[in-house]
């Protein structure tokens, strides 16, 4: 099993996501055509099949939609942190945004405990940077 | 067109266990002579093969293992626990339409040991959809199934011993099914509420086993079928199912990530068949989490949304119930064999040889993974 994180692989499509990551900012993918908002992202618009498509820098204030506690056994990187938070965010101002991400401290460290943890819970965007060329967006809590 | 015109007429099965000493192909072999010699056909009367993208065991060296016939139709399902009725309806679409005439479906498995789990082999970096997920934390399939159980529990005031039915449901039918790896285990609610968390609210009781072992059916025209010793498993009805926005495991992104691909593939079977929920007798739903139980029922139209766990709970789905489900103890506890093990016992139930023989059972539902693109086959005894 590999001993670090797994990162994501840069594809065409996703490569400005990943960019402006990298600047701390969560960006969303609209058809440069219809506008429609696409989340996760991909080559065409499921609404009108343009190709075209355009970035929107948003603020990344979400709700937590649900949220699992994972349990050995698991990828060493992550046993390593057990237990920790995933979570499943809705991004506010948006229908059907929603991204996977952990729910960590505001400084990027690890959050074990549910304490004040709830579905419906208000949360920020923060990011967390791998390497140059990665950076991972997780939440924490409003406070 | 393809309603009532294939049976299913052979069913074969190695032992099950957590470690046998053999190889996926010889396993898969001896299934499937077994299903051949179970249904009274001759391997040369064998022309369609139907297995799914994760096997292993190639189609040429089944054929050249088996002494099977010139063979005229093979296809492959994909997408794991979504694949057992999809690779069996393909095969009987290809004999309902004259294709071909007797098909085999099988599917071998050596998963008792822990370094085979899939999610074990992540790479370094993700370039499919998956770079979405695991980068977060949430690796493997009970992680993106307990996402999912968690807001269905919160939207319906439901606790961890609600779901704990679920899992007691099953083991007792293993209870009474001597080829249940889980046969002599009982599983009280203590044992359940002390369990160690897998993924929580899912704890180990929620998972499949892990598991060797190889199943086999055989499929032929119903008038071939009616000309056999066993009693046929008529295929009465047949459909796959995708959600618009589906995500494989991780189906986050629809309008509503509580209505899976299951209720795309249940709408087409109802309106396909003569038949209402109300007319199953037995049904087998893909259980490689607690969850898809519940959400299944649901899916299928047997109770209202969100009512699910109470009615499990009442005994809905118990032995003595008005639908008996995973009558054999399932994959959570029979075996995990991707759910081919819930396709023989949907044909034992009409046959009346389950180890929980349902009265009369008649009409049989079999479905697949909730959390995948899926299908399901509705299975008849008369004819």
């Amino acid at each position: 099993m590999i001993e670090s994180i797994p990162i994501p692989g840069i594809n065409d499509f996703d490569e400005i996501f990943w960019l402006n990551c990298s600047n701390n900012q969560l960006s969303i993918q609209h058809c440069g055509a219809c506008d429609e908002p696409r989340f996760p992202p991909r080559h065409m618009c499921p609404k009108c099949q343009s190709i075209d498509h355009k970035w929107k820098i948003v603020a990344g204030d979400a709700e937590l939609w649900s949220y699992v506690i994972p349990r050995a056994p698991l990828l060493p990187y992550f046993e390593k942190q057990s237990p920790y938070i995933v979570g499943l965010v809705a991004l506010n101002n948006y229908t059907n945004i929603r991204i996977i991400g952990r729910i960590m401290n505001s400084d990027g460290s690890n959050l074990a405990s549910t304490t004040n943890i709830a579905i419906g819970s208000k949360l920020s965007v923060g990011f967390n940077k791998i390497n140059s060329e990665i950076t991972i967006p997780f939440w924490f809590l409003d406070v | 067109m393809f309603k009532d015109q294939t049976a299913i007429v052979g069913i074969g099965q190695t032992e099950f266990s957590k470690n046998i000493d053999s190889t996926e192909l010889n396993l898969a072999c001896k299934a499937i002579k077994l299903a051949l010699d179970d249904a009274g056909i001759s391997p040369d009367q064998v022309d369609a093969l139907g297995t799914f993208t994760y096997e292993e065991t190639p189609e040429f060296e089944i054929a050249r293992n088996l002494g099977f016939g010139n063979l005229h139709y093979w296809s492959q399902a994909p997408y794991g626990g979504g694949a057992s009725c999809a690779a069996i309806g393909q095969v009987a679409m290809a004999i309902a339409s004259g294709i071909a005439n007797v098909g085999v479906v099988w599917r071998s498995r050596k998963r008792g040991d822990p370094t085979s789990r899939m999610w074990s082999h992540t790479e370094q970096e993700i370039f499919d959809h998956w770079k979405w997920s695991r980068p977060s934390g949430l690796v493997r399939p009970v992680d993106e199934s307990s996402m999912i159980m968690r807001r269905y529990m919160y939207e319906n005031s439901y606790s961890r011993e609600d779901l704990a039915s679920v899992a007691m449901t099953l083991r007792k039918y293993a209870n009474k099914n001597v080829n249940a790896l889980m046969h002599k285990k009982e599983l009280s609610l203590d044992d359940y509420m002390n369990a160690r968390m897998i993924s929580d609210p899912l704890c180990l009781y929620d998972n499949c086993l892990e598991s060797d072992g190889a199943i086999a059916i055989v499929i032929t025209k119903l008038s071939l079928a009616k000309t056999l010793t066993n009693q046929p498993a008529i295929i009465h009805a047949y459909s796959q199912g995708m959600s618009q926005e589906h995500s494989l495991m991780t189906d986050y992104h629809g309008n509503n990530p509580l209505q899976s691909s299951s209720y795309v593939t249940a709408k087409n079977l109802w309106n396909l068949s003569d038949f209402q929920p109300k007319d199953v007798d037995v049904a087998q739903f893909y259980d490689a989490f607690s969850p898809m139980i519940p959400l299944s029922l649901e899916a299928y139209n047997f109770c209202s949304k969100g009512q699910a766990l109470n009615m499990i709970g009442d005994g809905f789905i118990s032995e003595d119930g008005p639908l008996p489900v995973n009558t054999s103890g399932g994959s959570l506890s029979e075996v995990y064999l991707h759910g081919m093990n819930l396709v023989l016992e949907a044909v034992r139930q009409i046959r009346g040889t389950s180890s929980a023989q349902v009265n009369h059972a008649n009409l049989s539902l079999v479905t697949t993974c909730d959390s995948t693109p899926n299908a399901a086959l509705l299975l008849r005894g008369d004819s």
